[in-house]
Parts: C-alpha cells; structure tokens; sequence
C-alpha cells in the first residue's frame, strides 16, 4: 500500500525535513539540490534489518553546532525514511558539562555524541546503570569496518560503550596558496624550516603577525590550545612517551612535557608571531576557535592551526583547495623522517536500549551512512569507517587526512586529552592552558597544576 | 496502557502529565476533605493541612540540602574526610582568588547599586518626565542576565588598533576616538571583575532605584514641610530627613541585593566562563562539579555559599521584626 506508506512517512518527519521528503515521494523533484539526491533516492533494502520504528524516535545530545550540524541531521533522513523513525537532534556549546548534569538529573539523551574517550570513562563509571553497551548490530559493523583502535578508544575495561562516529585529522596548518604563492612561500617539510619561514614572514611584513590563534569555545575554552601541546608532544618527545603521559605512567608535569609545551610557546606566546589581526598573545583566550582562521583571507595572517574539520567554517564560497583561497598542510615533524599525525572522532554512546535506539546507533556504524554523511557534508569530514566509498570525498583537504590517516608511515595517534580522565582531560587541562595564554602564567606552574588535579586511583 | 510508565512521545507524556495532576489533585482534595471534617481530632486537621506542604519542603529541599552538607565531608569515594574539601578551598591559591572575588561581589555591588538607586531615586523625584527616566533605568530589570552579559561581552568587545582593523567593541571605540589604544577589559585580572560587577550594578540600580523612590514618595509631606520651615535644605534634607525616613527600605534593598549577588552565576559564566581569574563562588561550584569531576568540592562550595547567606537572611529578618515594632 504505498500511499499509505507514504503518508506515515511524512507524518513521521519532522517540518524541517519537509521540503526533501516531498521532493522523494512526489517525484517533483528539485534537481538542482544535491542533497535531496542523497537523502532521497534510498534503497530501503538495506534497512529492512532495523524493522519497522514507525512513529518511535531517538534523542541524539551532542557538541556539534552550526555550521556543522545541518549535515548530520540531513544524514538521517534515509533512516527515518525507511524505518518511519524520527531522529531528535540537539546541539549544545555546553555539551561536556550538560550532559552529565542530565545524567544526574536522570533525563539523559537516548544517545550522545562524545568526542572524549576519557568522558565515556567518567560516565561509564559514575553511571554504570544507565550507559548502554553498544548493540550486537554496531558492534559486528565495528568490527567489520573499523580498525581495532577505534573499539579500543570507545571501551572501558573490555566494555564495548561508544562506537566510533566521524574522524578528522589534527595535525594541519591552514594557510592561503595564493598569498603563499605571492610572497615565494614554500610549505615547510620540517619544524625548523616552519620556523624560518615565520621569520621571514615577521621581516617580510612588519604590519602582520604571521600567526593567528583562538582557543575560546564556551564552557570547553582552551581545548585548541591541548592539541598545540599533543602535537607537539609527538613531535619533541616522540610517540612513546606521548603514550605514557596520556596513561599517567610519566608524571603531567614531566620535563619532557614542560619542553613541548615550550616549543608550542614559541609560537603563542611571542607577541611577534601571533595574533595577526585580532590582537596579541592574550587575545587568543578571547578569540573564538571558529574565528581564529578568518584574517587568513583578509590577510592579517599567514597561518592557523587546526584539524581538518575546520574547512567547514569557511564562509559559503571560500575556495578550500591546493590553489585556491584556503587550504592546509601537514604540520611538519622535526625531521622529514617523522611523520606523527593527531587524529581525533566522536563516538556514539546509548543511554537507552529501545530497538529503534539500537537501531540508529547500528546506522551510523554502517557504511551507508559513512556515505551518505560524506554527501551531506561536502567538504570537511571523514570516517575511519573502511567499507566507506572514499570516492565519495571530494574535499582535497579530506582526501589529504584519508591519505595521511591510512598511510602505513604515518604514526597515527589519539588526541591525548581526549583520553584522558574527563576532570583533566575536559576540565583543568582546558583552565591551565586558558591560564597559559592569559593572564600568561609558567609552563611549569600551569601542568603541575594539573598534575595536582589528576584523579586518585 | 503500557506507555504510562514508558513515555516516547510528546502526547503520551502530556497524557500521562494529566493524569498525575488529576491523581494530585483527587488525593489532596480527599485528604483535606477527610481532615476538615468537624468530628477528626484538631490534630488531624492540623496535620491534613500543614503536612503535604511540610513533606515536600522535606522531601524538596531539607533532603537534597543534607546530602549535600554529608557530601561536602566526603571525597569522591564517599569516604568521610571531615574538612578536608573546606581545606582544599581554602588552602589552594586559585580558591582563594574565587572566595576573594566572591567578597569583592558582595562588598561593592550592594553598595554601587544601592547608592546609584538611591541618588537616581532623589534626583528624579517630582522632576519632569519622571516616569521616563525610572522606566529607562528599571529597564535592565527585564532583560535576562545572559541576554545582559551577551550586550555587555559586546560592549567590552577588543579588536588591535591596526590598520584594516574595525572596532565592534562600543568602548574599545570611544577609547580609539579619543586616542587611546583599545584594552582587553575581559582578560586582565583584577581589574576585570571590576567590568563584570559593572554589569550587576548596571541589573540592580533599576530595582534599588524603584523600591526607594516608593520609599522616598511615602515620606510624609508634614515632615518635609516642617523641616523646610526650620531651614533644611539640599544636602542636609537629604542626610537628615529623606535618609533616616528610607533606612528601613534601604536595609531591604542592600540584603536583597547582596543575596542575589551572592547567587550570580549567569554573568561570569556567560561573559568570562570564570576564566582569567574572575570565577566567584557559585560558577566555581558548577564547573567542579560537573567539569571537573569534583562534585565534593561543589558541595563544598555549595554549603559555603549558604553559610554566607544565612547572616544576611537572619539580618533581614532582624530589621524587618525592629521596624515592625516602631509602628
């Protein structure tokens, strides 16, 4: 009975999803929108496993926010339209701290997008009742798709909680090819080379920092600035001790880190460097992470750096590409040998164990919506997901952190406060860097405090 | 009927809402219908009516205040450490800032606010366009304290003085017309809190100024023209006239004030997230809490800020029984 069929789906989906779901099933279709392309022209078959979760729906609780979030909610609409299911969608800036607020108060989501391991530690210990293993369905898709790492980001003690979502590439510097290429810039291959070319760039242009940095982002303030040390963590400690600081076997406040968050100093905090355009060292504390790139086109700075998932926060139009207005390079190693890459992903949690909870949480492990999210999204996002059609990213930035992600000589490894306990890794790690860059205390003085903030046990 | 006690959609809830007020309101009804009954012992009566509202004070407030008080002796293991977490507090250089700023808070907003009221609230009395001048400065009243910090961060908004550059900070450019260089108003401690306090003054003037304008109007027009007929004026018929016939009214205006200035969270939490020094107590209590994974200092917090509430209340409570007395 299709007319009847059709009718339950569009009461089913939401007035948002409207105009798609009538270009699918009225057969007039706008052509000139991709998007209900994508959403629209859906085999059902593959969604046959999910059943029939006509008029039942799934709260999603996450961090991603606009710009980023109409993707995800467009990914969703093959779901709901084959399954009947209806896919809530809510972003909040404070995240981290809201949901647990909602987990004690006993109103959590059905699921959660967290992109802190260490977060899914915290609840999985503070609130082993209501955390959901994931479903059997999710997890044999992991198991398919994925490679081992990610189960082992996304679980507690061999307890399978959060299966792995989006991915992004880290280790990035954004810069314009055609001021670059104005100026006789060539891209570093090698930190010291990145330190040269800064140099030249403060002797070239008197006017302008080459540099331009922000690490403002509500309640998760200071985050940007954890993956400057990480970064560099990798780059002069290497990857081994980068390990046994993320696992506390070294103490927070080891030489060795004091030494890569100097060398992150170097840049931040030399008011020769940094903030072209927005102000000086202090500036970065105040200077939204989402901003911090836009001089680049004005041309108040040269360079800005942040994972791959930044090319969503251009403005409508911007050209991200190997010549174009925008794009980004690999934040070089010490030397050309070294290749280490920060990676970073968000994993779904359930706190519910309905079957169309299940179900949606097996979805977004799948495949299909590995593709489907890369058409939604356009530019600026991957999936580690293996069965992924990686034609489908069309972004030469994603098709650079595909490369660099399932090169066999890079050195790929998990953003470190992630990991870690969410009272450091999501609370006093993002305080001391804001402290570090404003009001500018010690590198010594802010990591012993958070070494001092390290939980016990 | 199963979805009465598994809800998935919005109707359900709604339905399921209904039925428990209607439950609510059949129990109530039945029970002080049964205690009103002229042959139940007075007791029962007594019990009928006070006891529902006395079950959920208990349940809703003394309850949740006692597992916080126990909480704030524990560690996050629920041992029992005694003083430990109030050590901690105030023990660690960055607390102490916290409780610091907290006092700062409490010092100079009631006063800054009672003062502008107070002045405002002369000035204005039996002036012309009255009316317009009060509405505008009780109009911060009615904006939210989010909406206000969002208006303010703008206001204190810093860009560098460099070519190409636009200010969109008002004050940063007022600075830059008169030539000055453009300040970091946010970021640089202590004056910072100075800016933020700015803001709660800029709340509460408006509510100082309407409680001691109806003070000032209910001042008897015999005591003004006696005095006058004795040769007070100006600055004197202020000190010794308007002054001591609003004391009772100004006592209110500065606990009330202090009390909600104690509570404040929205405005640092919007505006700075208790960054660059400027937490104060209720912020720090969320962000231990629910950031940082230490909900025994939060409760620590929690019970120190209503430590310091109680003198206040109690105060209040003492100035309201003393001026009830006079009359």
């Amino acid at each position: 009975m299709p007319s009847r069929k059709i009718s339950r789906r569009l009461l089913a989906m939401t007035a948002g999803m409207a105009t798609v779901t009538l270009a699918a099933c009225g057969g007039s279709s706008d052509d000139s929108d991709p998007m209900a392309d994508v959403t629209s022209n859906v085999d059902c078959a593959d969604f046959e496993e999910y059943g029939d979760l006509d008029g039942k729906s799934v709260s999603v609780y996450t961090s991603i926010i606009s710009p980023e979030d109409q993707p995800h909610i467009d990914s969703y609409a093959p779901f709901e339209t084959c399954t009947g299911a209806t896919v809530e969608y809510e972003g909040s800036r404070d995240f981290e701290a809201q949901l647990q607020v909602r987990l004690q108060a006993g109103n959590p989501p059905d699921v959660a997008y967290i992109p802190q391991p260490g977060l899914i530690a915290t609840i999985a210990d503070s609130y082993p009742d209501v955390i959901q293993e994931v479903s059997p369905a999710a997890q044999s898709n992991v198991d398919e798709f994925y490679n081992e790492a990610w189960r082992t980001y996304g679980s507690v003690d061999e307890t399978f909680y959060g299966a792995p979502l989006g991915a992004n590439a880290k280790s990035f510097v954004w810069y314009s090819p055609t001021a670059f290429s104005d100026a006789g810039y060539e891209i570093p291959t090698t930190l010291d080379e990145l330190y040269t070319l800064t140099d030249q760039m403060v002797a070239d242009n008197p006017d302008i920092k080459p540099w331009c940095a922000g690490i403002e982002s509500g309640t998760a303030t200071g985050w940007p600035a954890t993956d400057w040390l990480e970064d560099m963590m990798l780059r002069t400690a290497g990857a081994d001790v980068y390990d046994q600081w993320v696992a506390h076997e070294i103490p927070f406040d080891d030489p060795a880190v004091v030494t890569a968050l100097d060398e992150a100093g170097k840049i931040l905090k030399n008011d020769a460097y940094v903030n072209g355009g927005l102000g000086g060292v202090e500036s970065i504390a105040s200077t939204s992470f989402g901003d911090a790139g836009y001089p680049i086109q004005d041309g108040n700075c040269f360079m800005m750096r942040q994972a791959s998932f930044y090319q969503a926060q251009w403005p409508e139009g911007t050209d991200v590409s190997e010549d174009g207005e925008v794009f980004a390079f690999y934040l070089p190693g010490e030397t050309t040998e070294e290749s280490p890459l920060l990676v970073g992903g968000e994993f779904t949690v359930a706190f519910a164990d309905r079957p169309e909870v299940q179900a949606f949480q097996a979805y977004l492990t799948s495949p299909e919506w590995s593709d489907v999210k890369a058409q939604t999204t356009g530019a600026g996002w991957i999936s580690a997901n293996s069965g992924m059609d990686a034609d489908l990213l069309v972004s030469p930035i994603d098709r650079l952190s595909y490369d660099l992600l399932t090169d066999e000589a890079t050195e790929v490894r998990f953003d470190g406060s992630d990991l870690m306990p969410a009272a450091v890794g999501a609370g006093t790690l993002w305080t001391a860097m804001t402290k570090w860059i404003a009001p500018g205390d010690s590198s010594e003085s802010v990591l012993a405090e958070v070494e001092a903030s390290w939980p016990s046990e | 009927m199963d979805f009465l006690l598994d809800t998935t959609t919005s109707g359900e809830k709604i339905i399921v809402m209904l039925i428990a007020i209607a439950l609510f309101v059949a129990v109530m009804g039945l029970v002080l219908w049964l205690a009103d009954r002229p042959s139940v012992p007075r007791l029962v009566t007594v019990s009928g009516f006070v006891g529902p509202a006395l079950l959920l004070l208990v349940l809703g407030l003394l309850y949740p205040a006692l597992l916080t008080i126990i909480q704030s002796f524990q560690n996050t293991s629920k041992e029992f450490v005694f003083l430990d977490n109030y050590a901690t507090i105030f023990g660690t250089p960055s607390f102490r800032t916290v409780l610091f700023n907290t006092a700062l808070w409490v010092v100079l907003v009631p006063l800054l606010s009672t003062g502008f009221g107070l002045m405002y609230a002369v000035l204005v009395d039996r002036a012309f366009g009255e009316k317009l001048a009060k509405t505008l400065v009780f109009m911060p009243m009615a904006i939210s304290m989010v909406g206000a910090s969002i208006i303010w961060k703008f206001v204190y908004e810093f860009r560098p003085d460099q070519a190409g550059i636009q200010q969109i900070g008002l004050l940063n450019q007022l600075l830059v017309m008169v030539g000055f260089e453009p300040q970091q108003f946010l970021l640089s401690p202590p004056l910072n809190n100075l800016f933020l306090i700015a803001v709660m003054v800029w709340i509460q003037a408006g509510f100082a100024m309407t409680v001691l304008s109806a003070a000032i109007k209910s001042i008897p027009d015999e005591i003004i023209e006696a005095a006058k007929m004795d040769g007070v004026q100006g600055m004197a018929m202020f000190r010794y006239v308007t002054l001591p016939s609003v004391r009772p009214a100004v006592v209110v205006v500065i606990t009330t004030v202090a009390m909600a200035t104690l509570k404040v969270f929205d405005i640092v939490r919007t505006m700075t997230g208790g960054q660059f020094e400027t937490s104060i107590v209720a912020n720090e209590f969320y962000s231990q809490s629910f950031s940082f994974g230490r909900p025994d200092i939060g409760a620590a917090l929690a019970v120190l800020l209503f430590v310091l509430v109680v003198p206040i209340i109690l105060y209040n409570i003492r100035q309201m029984r003393l001026s009830e007395e006079q009359r």
